[in-house]
């Protein structure tokens, strides 16, 4: 499954809630897009909500942190990943959400991913 | 310092625990519960376990990782005292403890209403509680909850997501005036009613009525509400009963100084029973940030035998109600102007400062997360 957004939409330092079976969250980071599952993996709070630095995304309900690259948790409470999504920016603008396949290199977003389907 | 006793086996406690080993600690470590559980997260027994979409399983708070810590376990059983100069946590069960260095992470007790035990009448507090409570809200449709502070709060937001005749019954004038102000919990307050729950304040409970099951609760003006079941959210007390004569100081909580370090050498404490000294005055902060933020601390100087590290974040909590999420950082004083910032109350999404002299002092938000997670950085500790 695909979902796309515009870089229109989605200037460096700006973020979207892409609504899919598990919705997810598309971070602009100097230019980088990312993409991970919007939900943290601690509690129910939105992560597109949260608090960027960097390459991580800090969540705004318990400070949980994740690598926008990995989907690893960096710090507690979170103990697993959150997935990631690979991402293509195509050269109009378009950007397609590549649901359900790990961005690559993201070695955490792979297990996540696997976990998460076998859950 | 080679052995180390960690007293309660909850959030803060857990916490300890793996504050322990992440700082080096090699020694021999023994975590005592009151409660026969694995550490479990409390939070979800006034929200989703009440409307039955988390089980236990949900709460658990260990992961294959803890088995590293090597832990010796012993729950189901309470201690009961402290002896100083044994060095020893004495246990339910007769045993006792051996330990240099002890942690004190009891948690706290709910309060509960005057008067002789009666079917019906619930707190919320631990995983049996809270399931009782659910199976109770099936018993009949007429829900009091006494208390409407955010336990109060958030079970009542439950009841009515179940379709109960709920009302809350508030001794105050307002709910949690004293933590968000009168403005601000006033919108808080608004919640209720638009959820179709009564909210009666200013009035506070005289009695339950009841032979053997409660009927009904009498307010202090005389007026009686009907009730299948009663919900009592009227706060917690310390659970420091047990370090009666064990030299410790005990005011309202176990009394520490900024860095959880207690008047006994080689004793810290932690959590909601714990009152550490803070800039602002000596602070029991029965919130599950500080229980998540304070072990590191406590450890850290616990092991070092004196105060290297103090503990400044401003305060943090949060409540899920009637759909909305409620957040709060900081401390709100008398006197403190506040302003909205972003959002409008009567859409029931809006974030607001709190400041004085100045500079920003608390934020509140209501369904605003991110406006949060921004404005929480300009507080100053």
């Amino acid at each position: 499954m695909i979902r796309t957004c515009h870089l229109d939409d989605l200037p460096p330092g700006a973020v979207l809630r892409v609504p899919a079976d598990v919705p997810i969250a598309v971070f602009n980071v100097d230019g980088e897009v990312y993409a991970i599952d919007d939900t943290c993996t601690h509690q129910d709070a939105s992560l597109s909500d949260g608090w960027v630095e960097g390459r991580l995304v800090e969540c705004p309900l318990h400070e949980a942190a994740f690598d926008l690259r990995t989907g690893a948790p960096t710090c507690l409470p979170a103990r697993r990943p959150v997935r990631t999504h690979a991402v293509t920016v195509h050269p109009d603008g378009r950007v397609e959400v590549h649901v359900g396949v790990p961005a690559p290199g993201s070695g955490a977003g792979v297990a996540a991913g696997a976990a998460e389907r076998g859950a | 310092m080679r052995s180390v006793a960690v007293v309660g086996a909850s959030l803060a406690g857990l916490g300890a625990a793996r504050a322990l080993r992440a700082q080096g600690f090699d020694g021999a470590l023994t975590l005592v519960g009151a409660e026969p559980h694995p550490p479990y997260d409390r939070p979800p027994l006034s929200k989703a376990v009440l409307l039955g979409t988390a089980g236990p399983a949900d709460l658990d708070l260990c992961d294959p990782a803890d088995a590293d810590l090597a832990a010796e376990w012993r729950l189901g059983v309470p201690a009961t005292g402290l002896d100083r100069h044994r060095r020893s946590v004495l246990l339910a069960d007769g045993t006792e403890v051996r330990a240099d260095g002890v942690v004190v992470a009891t948690g706290a007790l709910p309060r509960r209403l005057p008067g002789p035990p009666l079917a019906g009448v619930h707190v919320l507090r631990t995983r049996e509680d809270a399931a009782a409570l659910r199976g109770a809200l099936t018993s009949g449709p007429r829900v009091v909850v006494v208390g409407g502070g955010f336990i109060g709060a958030e079970a009542a937001s439950a009841c009515a997501a179940l379709g109960l005749d709920t009302t809350v019954v508030e001794a105050a004038p307002l709910p949690l005036a004293g933590v968000l102000g009168a403005e601000m919990a006033a919108h808080c307050a608004d919640l209720h009613a638009a959820a179709g729950v009564r909210l009666l304040c200013g009035t506070g409970v005289a009695r339950l009525l009841g032979t053997g099951r409660v009927r009904a609760v009498e307010l202090a003006d005389g007026r009686r509400l009907p009730a299948d079941t009663v919900v009592a959210g009227i706060g917690a007390v310390p659970a420091a009963d047990w370090l009666a004569g064990s030299g410790v100081a005990v005011a309202d909580g176990v009394v520490c100084d900024g860095g959880g370090r207690t008047s006994v050498p080689g004793v810290v404490a932690v959590g909601d029973v714990a009152r550490w000294r803070t800039p602002g005055g000596s602070v029991r902060a029965e919130h599950w940030t500080a229980a998540v933020e304070q072990p590191a601390v406590a450890v850290r100087n616990l092991l070092a035998g004196a105060t290297v590290a103090e503990y400044r974040r401003p305060p943090y909590f949060w409540s899920d109600q009637y759909g909305v999420r409620v957040q709060f950082a900081g401390r709100r004083a008398p006197g403190d102007t506040v302003r909205v910032v972003e959002g409008d109350p009567a859409q029931r999404s809006f974030a607001a400062v709190y400041e004085r002299a100045g500079a920003a002092a608390a934020v509140l938000a209501v369904d605003r997360a991110r406006a949060f997670t921004r404005l929480r950085r300009t507080l100053t500790a």
